[in-house]
């Protein structure tokens, strides 16, 4: 599975992307992080994004996907006009604005899929390259029209994006697997490759 | 005319069950008789059966449980015209246990084999006719006129004169009357309700959340009860820490119960659902299976397969098999099938209420085995049967599940109930209780061998079937084993009606450590399956039109399938030769329960999918009763067909425990897997009527994968479908 | 244990539960509204959907506790709703049920969809039903039923 193999790098690049977070630490107010520390956060962000907790709902196709296998959300779900699902199976008809803990439905506010223009997976459900989705994300014609301060408030603040560090449990108890950085680290990833101006692989 | 009097009514049913209770658990059974002859000896009192009220209402006992079928309103119908009931007044209910309403051909009160009509089309006949005789009796006294000289119509009785009196204003005095021995029954040109389309009478009430099921009884002081049941069938609890359980609020007590294959389950009992399901969820059970068999699901395929290539116990042998040792290699045929376990899985949860008093117990249970499920309840309680009084519930679907001849839900909820002493306690068998629970339709390898003769006909047939007895260990295996082959395993090739000269068919029966029970149509679901596939693909190796060819082998005496097969080729003819690029057609014709069934299905393939864009469906059903519920039960049975073929549509086994848990694991078709439009229709016929509630399943199956082989060029042989 | 004012068909109902529990339970066991069925526990099969604030809500998986001040409406209640009314007469007069189990489900997600959509094509009813189970497989019907109750409400 391309999630468990690239978990590997992710670590490892992580580690790389820290050293050069510390050591820009004291430049930071002078000099912009260089396009090899922006590229370095931008993996960082890659790592993230492409999570089963966020690429499952920006798939290519007229589905979510659920779980860490990203099989294809089962019921029949379907993306709907706008992503909201169709009526009487909407997204809202089993995602509530928080986690359900005690029946294991995850929940945020607004849950819904990501328009079809930020799809991280091909049709296939095969995962785009760090470069497609750089390209992708940067993209104002697709992107909603945002900017990097625009991107990483979204980061920072989006019902949605916060959900997936804090996932809640499954209807067996166990936990949701998080994303290989806390919010925090993914928020200042994301800040270090916007002041690079959002270098693309 | 009264209800009997419940005193009355039990007294009988008292005396004619003594002399059975002392020896145990002995049910007589009538299995031998012809599934669509009727009894003609037995004696059913009309008030048994029906009820007029003051208001003119007339209340009529259906003796066997509603689960979709429709009998609520067909056996009605029966009997309201024999009666000449007015349609629009009469509500059906449901009977109690008791005798009067066994089955007149199995001889205990249940439902299924698709009997309800087929056994009690006579019966409610007689019922109805014998109480209208009894009202024109009672008024032609009043009116001191001849009988002959009056007539009913719509729950009225018209005298000679002028005189009319309304049925609620002659039932008292009916009821005084002498039941008749003989009441003539209407000429069938006569009939104003059976034959013509009727909507269901509990319709209505199930549209507006207002008609009960099992699962929805409340009764004052009620509790909740759930079960823990065994991760590995007839496994034992090592230990049980229920300290976390217990501290719940509204915990009652947690306790162990004697369970499914002999194993121990603890049971759980809380004032509500949501509390006896935490508490449940937290019980920590270590289990105890040593000595049990792993089951899992690769190893017993091998295993099956293994034993499908040796002779088995032989079920049917005819002729000589030399063709298959001299046919040449392009005249022969092998080929090996796999079907996994299938879950029922009814809409409604199983679920069962019992109060015990000490002397006596009241149960309400949505039940397809009425006497049995008493008889059961009865034997785990120390009582009688008669001193259990048994309701039957509206279920939520059954398909078999509800008939199980150890009545292990029920003897659950008796140990249960008998620890409650005095408290009514709702057992419920949660979702995962159930695609968990056992008691699937076995898994089964077929292998057959097939000579093909320069006609193209089959020569010579060797077959040999693998599954385990759904009879066995029952007190079914009397009836339904013989010589080492239980009948429904291999019923739908055994009897086959396709003219095929040398024949052998045998069975290999393993144990395994998996309960399995009848899922609806039985042997049917996979024999029909081997068989209409098999006979596609030798009308296409001999460049034979497949209806054709059917109609060629199949055997004059077939006459229902026979005309099944004609009315679906003339109904289909013209759409088939219109057929879009990207689909294809495929065939099936089958026989069960004495109904012949014969369908074409229009398939394309659709993201590694087949989707059926129509099916035409042809039936000879002998008299269709209502029409209407017929169409029902094709176009809904051949949606239910499809659960075989769907993805996620398997039971499997890994370590000795069921795989999948719910819905998400075990996938039943939804509405994207169901055809587009299905067309049902009936052959016309006055005979006597047989079912329709298994004969659409076995079909659709095979019909799709016929059409599937035409578009991928592929047989698929092993179920559910993939890889297309 | 807390105390909950759910809006339900329009009255006001007072509850006291754990929070945990879901509406289903509630709605069946404290308020004895049976109507809306337990089927699967996972949203699987919407025997249990009613609808909350308008949209089709799957009940045996949304806590008590997040239901808020939303405006719930049940199978008991949809038939005071002309399309409620026109999706029930529609059932009856298709003779849609089998077993009837799942068709309060059915019924509330159909309503959902002629609220949304007054003249849904097959593709609309595929999709929204899509997600509802019947396991007696009486699909064909209810897209007829769906059908005929677009047609009397145009």
């Amino acid at each position: 599975m391309p999630y468990r193999r690239t978990r590997r790098l992710h670590r490892t690049l992580l580690f790389i992307a820290s050293v050069t977070i510390i050591s820009h630490a004291a430049a930071q107010n002078s000099a912009p992080p260089t396009r090899g520390s922006g590229l370095a956060a931008w993996q960082q962000v890659y790592s993230v994004l492409t999570h089963p907790r966020c690429i499952n709902c920006h798939t290519a196709t007229n589905y979510p996907q659920q779980g860490d296998d990203r099989h294809r959300h089962l019921f029949n779900v379907v993306r709907g006009p706008g992503g909201k699902g169709v009526p009487a199976l909407n997204c809202a008809t089993c995602h509530q604005d928080a986690n359900a803990e005690s029946t294991g439905v995850p929940g945020a506010h607004n849950w819904h899929l990501a328009p079809l223009s930020m799809k991280w997976q091909d049709t296939n459900d095969n995962i785009l390259s760090s470069t497609q989705v750089c390209q992708s994300l940067t993209d104002r014609s697709k992107n909603d029209n945002l900017n990097g301060s625009g991107i990483l408030r979204h980061h920072q603040q989006e019902p949605l994006v916060l959900w997936a560090f804090q996932p809640g449990h499954r209807r067996d108890g166990t936990a949701r697997s998080l994303p290989p950085l806390t919010h925090d680290e993914f928020v200042a990833a994301t800040k270090t490759w916007v002041a690079a101006g959002m270098p693309c692989p | 005319m009264a209800a009997i009097a419940n005193q009355s009514l039990t007294r009988r049913a008292f005396l004619r069950v003594s002399a059975t209770a002392a020896g145990g658990l002995l049910i007589s059974f009538y299995l031998d008789s012809p599934l669509f002859a009727q009894s003609p000896a037995k004696v059913y009192p009309p008030d048994a059966f029906v009820h007029i009220q003051p208001d003119n209402t007339v209340v009529i006992t259906v003796n066997r449980l509603e689960f979709g079928q429709g009998v609520q309103t067909s056996l009605p119908m029966v009997l309201a015209d024999e009666m000449d009931a007015d349609w629009s007044h009469v509500v059906a209910e449901l009977a109690p246990a008791a005798d009067v309403y066994r089955d007149p051909f199995y001889g205990i009160q249940m439902v299924g084999g698709s009997g309800s009509i087929a056994h009690s089309f006579q019966q409610y006949r007689e019922l109805g006719a014998k109480t209208r005789a009894m009202l024109i009796a009672a008024a032609a006294q009043k009116w001191n006129v001849k009988p002959e000289q009056c007539r009913t119509e719509l729950s009225v009785v018209h005298g000679p004169n002028g005189q009319s009196l309304k049925y609620a204003d002659l039932a008292t005095a009916a009821a005084n009357l002498p039941v008749p021995e003989t009441a003539p029954l209407k000429d069938p040109k006569a009939f104003r309700l059976i034959g013509n389309d009727t909507r269901r009478l509990d319709g209505r009430p199930k549209c507006d959340g207002s008609l009960k099921f099992g699962l929805d009884l409340d009764l004052p002081g009620m509790k909740i009860a759930l079960v823990a049941h065994p991760p590995i069938f007839g496994a034992h609890p090592k230990s049980i820490d229920d300290k976390a359980a217990r501290s719940l609020p509204g915990v009652l007590d947690v306790f162990e119960i004697s369970t499914l294959a002999k194993g121990t389950a603890v049971a759980v009992v809380a004032d509500k659902f949501w509390t006896a399901k935490q508490a449940r969820d937290r019980l920590q059970i270590d289990w105890d299976s040593t000595g049990l068999q792993p089951a899992d699901t690769p190893q017993l395929f091998d295993q099956f397969k293994q034993l499908a290539a040796t002779p088995g116990n032989v079920a049917v042998s005819r002729g000589d098999l030399n063709a298959l040792d001299t046919a040449p290699t392009d005249h022969r045929l092998i080929a090996e099938y796999e079907f996994p376990y299938l879950a029922h899985t009814p809409m409604e949860p199983l679920n069962t209420t019992i109060r015990f008093d000490g002397d006596r117990a009241e149960v309400w249970a949505p039940s397809q085995f009425q006497t049995i499920d008493q008889m059961a309840i009865a034997q785990t309680l120390g009582l009688q049967p008669a001193q259990v009084t048994f309701h039957t519930e509206m279920a939520g679907g059954g398909f078999g599940r509800r008939a199980v001849p150890d009545s292990h839900v029920q003897r659950e909820a008796a140990q249960i109930a008998k620890r409650m002493k005095g408290t009514p306690v709702k057992l419920i068998w949660t979702r995962e209780d159930d695609v968990q629970g056992g008691y699937y339709r076995p898994m089964h390898v077929h292998r057959v061998e097939i000579a093909i003769g320069p006609d193209g006909l089959p020569s010579a047939w060797r077959h040999v079937i693998v599954g385990q007895s759904i009879a066995a260990g029952t007190p079914f295996a009397a009836m339904m084993v013989k010589d080492g082959v239980d009948r429904t395993a291999v019923e739908g090739v055994a009897d086959t009606h396709y003219d095929i000269a040398n024949f052998h068919v045998s069975a290999h029966h393993p144990e395994v450590n998996v309960p399995v029970l009848w899922w609806r149509s039985v042997g049917n679901t996979h024999t029909g399956f081997v068989m209409e596939t098999l006979i596609e693909e030798l009308a296409l190796r001999a460049k034979a039109d497949p209806i054709a060819y059917r109609r060629k082998l199949l055997k004059p005496e077939a006459k229902k399938t026979l005309a099944a097969l004609n009315l679906m080729d003339q109904k289909s003819a013209a759409w088939r030769k219109q057929l879009p690029s990207g689909h294809a057609i495929g065939f099936a014709c089958h026989e069960c329960f004495g109904t012949g069934v014969a369908c074409a299905a229009e398939v394309s393939i659709e993201n590694h999918r087949p989707r059926i864009h129509r099916v035409t469906v042809a039936v000879d059903c002998g008299r269709a009763v209502n029409p209407l519920s017929v169409q029902s039960q094709f176009q809904a049975g051949t949606v239910f067909g499809l659960t075989q073929i769907v993805p996620r549509g398997a039971i499997t086994l890994k370590d000795g425990s069921v795989v999948q848990n719910n819905f998400d694991g075990f996938t039943p078709p939804y509405i994207a897997d169901a055809p587009v439009a299905i067309d049902v229709h009936i052959v016309p016929s006055d005979d006597a009527p047989t079912g329709c509630g298994e004969p659409p399943v076995p079909v659709i199956s095979p019909a799709v994968v016929n059409a599937l082989f035409r578009l991928t060029g592929k047989w698929f042989r092993s179920l559910p479908l993939s890889n297309i | 244990m807390e105390s909950y004012t759910l809006t339900i068909n329009g009255q006001s109902k007072q509850v006291t539960v754990d929070p945990s529990t879901p509406l289903l339970w509630v709605l069946r066991e404290e308020l004895k509204m049976t109507g809306t069925k337990f089927g699967c526990g996972i949203s699987a099969c919407g025997a249990c959907t009613v609808h909350v604030a308008g949209i089709a809500t799957r009940s045996c998986v949304l806590p008590v506790s997040l239901v808020g001040d939303r405006p719930i409406v049940t199978i008991e209640g949809i038939g005071q709703d002309a399309v409620g009314r026109a999706v029930q007469d529609a059932w009856v007069s298709e003779d849609v049920v089998q077993c009837g189990y799942c068709q309060s489900g059915q019924i509330m997600a159909a309503v959902a969809l002629l609220k949304s959509i007054r003249k849904p094509t097959d593709s609309n009813i595929e999709q929204s039903m899509g997600g509802n189970l019947c396991r007696c497989g009486t699909y064909i019907r209810i897209r007829q039923a769906i059908k005929t109750a677009s047609q009397k409400l145009l």
